[in-house]
């Protein structure tokens, strides 16, 4: 099993679950964060002097698959939350050692 | 059904209560005959007399009621102008300062309102004898009892003009002042550094006589008066506190503190720019057509402003910034007060336009130059444009301009910085050796809503700290 943990600008967030969605995903976490990368933020003006907005708000798309399902939900969040511009975020994946339904005690892929 | 009968109780009440009002409006439109020759001779009765046949109501009675009616109305106008004011205030600054602000308004209000009663309306209006101060009318002191209630209207008109002149200075010492000197402050200003002035330009429309006046200074409704009076006690209040944590880098360079809230900031000014449609034609202190005239130079100046500010935030900043936007209607509203009687239309959208450009020019000059922290820019707003209104008022003259007339006007505008300056900064300078004037860092940091209160805004939102600040 592995953790998928996606973090995606905050207005694909609807394109991205419709998508996973689609292909069986049944669940997620979804986050608020806020963050940097390469770009460092940016630099406005208020009242004519400068500020920094170095944390752009950002949400972060937890779900936990089968292995074989991994691939398949890495792609649609990669096609889905894109845009091409820098900002567009990161995937990061983890492996998953157990998961419990807490209603049912079921463990494993069934549990997911 | 217990519900159902309370209903109908009150629905009888209200029946029997409007009942009885319009019997008692039949009575007054079926006078009792009188002959025509003592009607036109009694010319002006004073108040009806105590018996049960009255004189009937003739045009001078319209007019005075007339008079009445507007005259409240407009300061009942000017008294919302105080909401306006602390939402533009509370938008303009960090959320964790909210409910400081909403105090001092609300405060700044009660303590003038008590002030002015007490000792302010008296060196404003009183006998003046030697054209400095008025000397009498403390307390109502003056008023007789079945005399005619004008001094009530009239005052009820002043005390909401001092308020505002108090709650100008609010907004430039915002976030880091000790909240118990702020309401000595707020008596103070009230009792004595507006009225002393008030009463310099002002003191003829009442009992006093003013040395400034009897020169022919020209300040219809206030833009020296009111507005650069609170704007220059707001610079000495800013200077004598010092700048915001954060607000200048180590270098000196001024850094943004973003404000929390700016639709409420622009709700701030739509009420006070309805407000100022008391301010300005209500200045009449009369139900006359004038009013039309200074209400269409008092809107135009406002949209002129705005505009202005506009245009040369764009130009400066490449974006058109909502809040210099937002300073630059009321700069319009400011400049336009003290001329809004003798300028034309074309005169007020032309000096309208030039505050809104001011405006924008003087909160960057403040900030990078003279490295004074203003959070909403009230020294820039109601100092600086106040002063250009008053000048602008001599310009524009729709009589004409003379050196004369603009050597009274720079001479009031001089004056006044002067004495509300120097008085202002004496008095911040003595809280500051007394009860203190500022709280501590930690304090700041964390915000007065907690520090001096012991509440917050917005409990049920998480209020994030931004960066820099």
């Amino acid at each position: 099993m592995k953790k998928i943990e996606a973090i995606i600008k905050p207005f694909k967030l609807d394109e991205v679950k419709d998508a996973l969605n689609k292909i069986g995903v049944q669940g997620m976490t979804v986050t608020e964060v806020k963050g940097f990368g390469r770009q460092k933020g940016h630099v406005e003006l208020y009242r004519g002097a400068e500020y920094d907005i170095s944390f752009i708000p950002k949400l972060k798309v937890e779900i936990v698959v089968s292995d074989d399902m991994m691939e398949k939900a890495v792609s649609t969040i990669e096609m889905k939350a894109k845009t091409g511009k820098v900002g567009d975020g990161k995937i990061f994946i983890y492996s998953v050692n157990e998961v419990v339904r807490i209603r049912t005690g079921e463990k494993g892929n069934s549990a997911i | 059904m217990k519900r159902l009968v309370s209903v109908l109780i009150l629905m009888f009440w209200l029946i029997a209560t409007a009942g009885a009002v319009f019997a008692e409006e039949a009575k007054v439109e079926a006078p009792t005959p009188t002959p025509m020759a003592t009607a036109t001779e009694q010319a002006a009765p004073a108040q009806p007399a105590p018996t049960a046949e009255k004189p009937p109501i003739k045009a001078d009675d319209v007019q005075k009621n007339a008079n009445f009616v507007w005259t409240l109305v407009a300061a009942f106008l000017v008294f919302f102008m105080q909401a306006g004011f602390a939402m533009v205030e509370t938008g303009f600054t960090r959320a964790k300062n909210a409910v400081n602000i909403m105090m001092k308004n609300l405060m700044d209000f009660a303590m003038g309102s008590l002030a002015y009663w007490a000792i302010g309306f008296g060196i404003m209006f009183g006998v003046s004898a030697t054209g400095w101060f008025g000397t009498d009318g403390f307390f109502f002191s003056d008023f007789v009892k079945e005399k005619d209630p004008w001094l009530f209207a009239f005052w009820m008109f002043q005390v909401v003009f001092a308020a505002t002149a108090a709650t100008i200075v609010s907004g430039a010492m915002a976030e880091r002042t000790k909240f118990a000197s702020y309401l000595i402050y707020s008596a103070v200003v009230s009792a004595l550094i507006y009225p002393v002035f008030g009463s310099w330009a002002w003191g003829g429309l009442f009992h006093g006589k003013g040395w400034l006046e009897k020169l022919g200074f020209v300040d219809f409704a206030g833009s020296t008066v009111v507005h650069s009076i609170g704007g220059w006690i707001a610079l000495a209040g800013a200077i004598a506190l010092g700048p915001r944590i954060g607000k200048f880098g180590k270098d000196g360079k001024p850094k943004a503190i973003p404000g929390h809230n700016i639709p409420l900031a622009a709700l701030g000014v739509f009420i006070l720019w309805f407000g100022w449609f008391g301010f300005n034609p209500g200045s009449t202190t009369a139900a006359i057509p004038d009013i039309a005239k200074i209400a269409v130079n008092t809107n135009l100046a406002a949209a002129a402003g705005t505009i202005g500010a506009l245009m040369i935030s764009w130009i400066m900043f490449k974006k058109p910034d909502a809040s210099m936007t937002l300073n630059g209607s009321l700069a319009g509203l400011v400049a336009i007060t003290a001329g809004c009687n003798n300028v034309m239309p074309t005169s007020a959208v032309i000096l309208g336009f030039i505050a809104g450009i001011l405006v924008v020019l003087s909160v960057v000059f403040i900030e990078k130059v003279f490295k004074v922290d203003d959070p909403v820019g009230a020294v820039s707003v109601h100092g600086v444009c106040g002063a250009w209104g008053t000048l602008a008022a001599g310009l524009f003259n729709a009589e004409g301009a003379s050196m004369q007339i603009i050597g009274v006007q720079v001479l009031g505008i001089v004056a006044a910085f002067l004495w509300a300056f120097t008085t202002g900064y004496i008095l911040f300078k003595m809280l500051k050796v007394t009860v203190g004037l500022r709280v501590t860092p930690e304090e700041e940091l964390e915000g007065l809503d907690i520090g001096e209160h012991g509440n917050i805004a917005y409990p049920d939102f998480q209020v994030h700290q931004s960066k820099g600040v």
